[in-house]
């Protein structure tokens, strides 16, 4: 586990968004804990910004970029990826538990 | 400079009907289940030759019969292959699956078991396999333009760095591989789910657009006649989930990323079926990751690119698998089955640019015959689709 916080954890990318509408990033790194300030890379427009985790975010899962309620369409790739099922705030972990699709 | 261009060529085995393999095998097939156990005692006695057991191949019947040999078939004719020996039950369903493999021209023949016995079957397709061996092993690699190389794309145990990372370096070695007049091929019929529109405006006209959403839909059609509740655990699978995949749609939007950002979708094939000339064709397959392989073989692709995300550990027995991986918790836990780390692209160490290079420097050297990771590993999965029930 790095140390949290280090210089170079300061530059390193935690999350990474396709493009700027995504509601949702993804993280790239392991052993996100709560608390962590995440730096997210947009792919597409090559820029970073940065969000707050509230709760651990596993690798490969995703972190709620905005405050999202029931009924809302979660955005990825800049596409409607499904709806959310349980209300998700800014900096939650955003999975199967808030998010399912709309197809089935 | 550019890794790849129109004058780049490979070390391959040219066929009797022109296709160019990058691996020499001699197989002994079997048409049905009762066929593996002499199959695989040939394959035993005579070195260099590569049982393909399975378990189908009897009182099959209409499009689920035609489907098993065009599987059969196909596999023994792809360029991978040197020569083949078939060994049935019977003469009748044997000889077929050898007429088929013949018109390539290659070394084919057929055995069957019934009035002789496995003793006997074995002996007589050993004889036939040491000739077939002796053949094969005389051959040599000849230098082959890059437009004779056939790819095929299918990727498994996606997780959400599939389509941040793998299969975009897919994508990126597509858009390079397409203008030079390669054959390419993806599929995963039910994975573009919630992405079917992006891919019919990739289609290069209107007839590729009907007949690809005829394809999709016909699978549609398949998934609300079985299924009870939704889809969930099967697409996205557990493994996906476990990964962070939460909907089909993300799914679909992370495969949809291994066709690039500018080949056009220039054909449909339906499973198995063969490309009739260059370009990139949409195959209606299962995304199970052996049963789409095993199409991929069958119709005649000659290197196979699979990203992975959570590590899906695949291989084929004629078809070489490269696999590329994002995920650097992957790289670490599984590194002898990944081909190429593409994990530095997420940290922004490499450009997509890069590893689509490196995908493709993996590629010539493959082709020109080192092993990928699935091939010393001995993974040889081999898994026919079928449509429907036996008689």
């Amino acid at each position: 586990m790095r140390a949290r916080q280090s210089p170079e954890e300061a530059q390193m990318i935690h999350v990474v968004l396709h493009d700027a509408k995504d509601t949702v990033a993804v993280a790239v790194v392991e052993g996100i804990k709560a608390g962590t300030t995440l730096n997210a890379w947009i792919m597409d427009d090559d820029k970073t910004i940065t969000v707050n985790a509230s709760q651990d975010i596993p690798i490969g899962h995703k972190v709620a970029l905005k405050d999202m309620a029931v009924g809302d369409t979660v955005y990825k790739y800049g596409v409607d990826i499904g709806k959310v099922v349980a209300p998700i705030k800014t900096g939650e972990h955003a999975h199967v538990h808030n998010i399912k699709t709309k197809r089935w | 400079m550019a890794v790849i261009d129109r004058n780049t060529t490979f070390w391959g085995y040219r066929r009797e009907n022109g296709r160019a393999g990058v691996r020499n095998h001699v197989i002994i097939l079997p048409l049905d289940d009762l066929s593996n156990a002499a199959a695989e005692a040939v394959a035993a006695a005579i070195k260099g030759t590569m049982a393909i057991p399975h378990p189908y191949g009897r009182l099959q019947f209409g499009p689920d019969l035609d489907l098993h040999f065009q599987t059969l078939i196909g596999t023994g004719s792809n360029p991978n292959v040197a020569a083949v020996v078939v060994i049935g039950i019977e003469d009748g369903w044997t000889k077929r699956v050898v007429d088929g493999i013949a018109a390539t021209g290659k070394p084919v023949v057929g055995f069957g078991i019934e009035l002789h016995g496995d003793h006997d079957t074995i002996m007589r397709a050993s004889k036939a396999a040491k000739e077939f061996v002796q053949h094969a092993t005389s051959l040599h690699r000849v230098e082959c333009p890059i437009a004779d190389l056939w790819v095929s794309t299918k990727c498994g145990e996606s997780d959400t760095t599939s389509g941040c990372g793998a299969n975009p370096t897919v994508g990126n070695a597509f858009d390079k591989l397409h203008p030079l007049g390669t054959t390419l091929v993806f599929g995963e019929t039910t994975e573009l789910t919630g992405g079917e529109d992006i891919v019919a405006a990739r289609c290069a006209n209107d007839a590729v657009r009907e007949r690809f959403m005829f394809m999709f839909n016909r699978y549609q059609e398949v998934l609300n006649r079985w299924r009870t509740t939704d889809l969930s655990e099967s697409q996205p699978t557990k493994g996906n989930i476990a990964g962070g995949l939460t909907t089909i749609e993300e799914k679909a939007l992370g495969n949809i990323q291994k066709i690039g950002k500018k080949c056009t979708v220039d054909g449909v094939l339906d499973k198995a079926e063969v490309p009739t000339h260059p370009g990139l064709w949409f195959m209606d397959s299962s995304s199970a990751a052996a049963e789409m392989v095993t199409l991929c073989a069958a119709s005649g692709f000659a290197v196979h690119f699979f990203p992975t995300g959570q590590g899906n550990v695949i291989g084929n027995p004629i078809l070489p698998v490269i696999k590329l991986c994002a995920n650097p918790r992957t790289v670490r836990t599984m590194s002898e089955h990944i081909d190429l780390d593409c994990s530095g692209l997420l940290q922004r160490e490499l450009t997509l640019d890069q590893t689509g290079d490196r995908l493709l420097e993996c590629m010539l050297a493959t082709a020109n015959g080192r092993w990928t990771s699935a091939e010393a590993l001995g993974h040889r999965e081999f898994v026919l689709t079928r449509i429907h029930e036996s008689a």
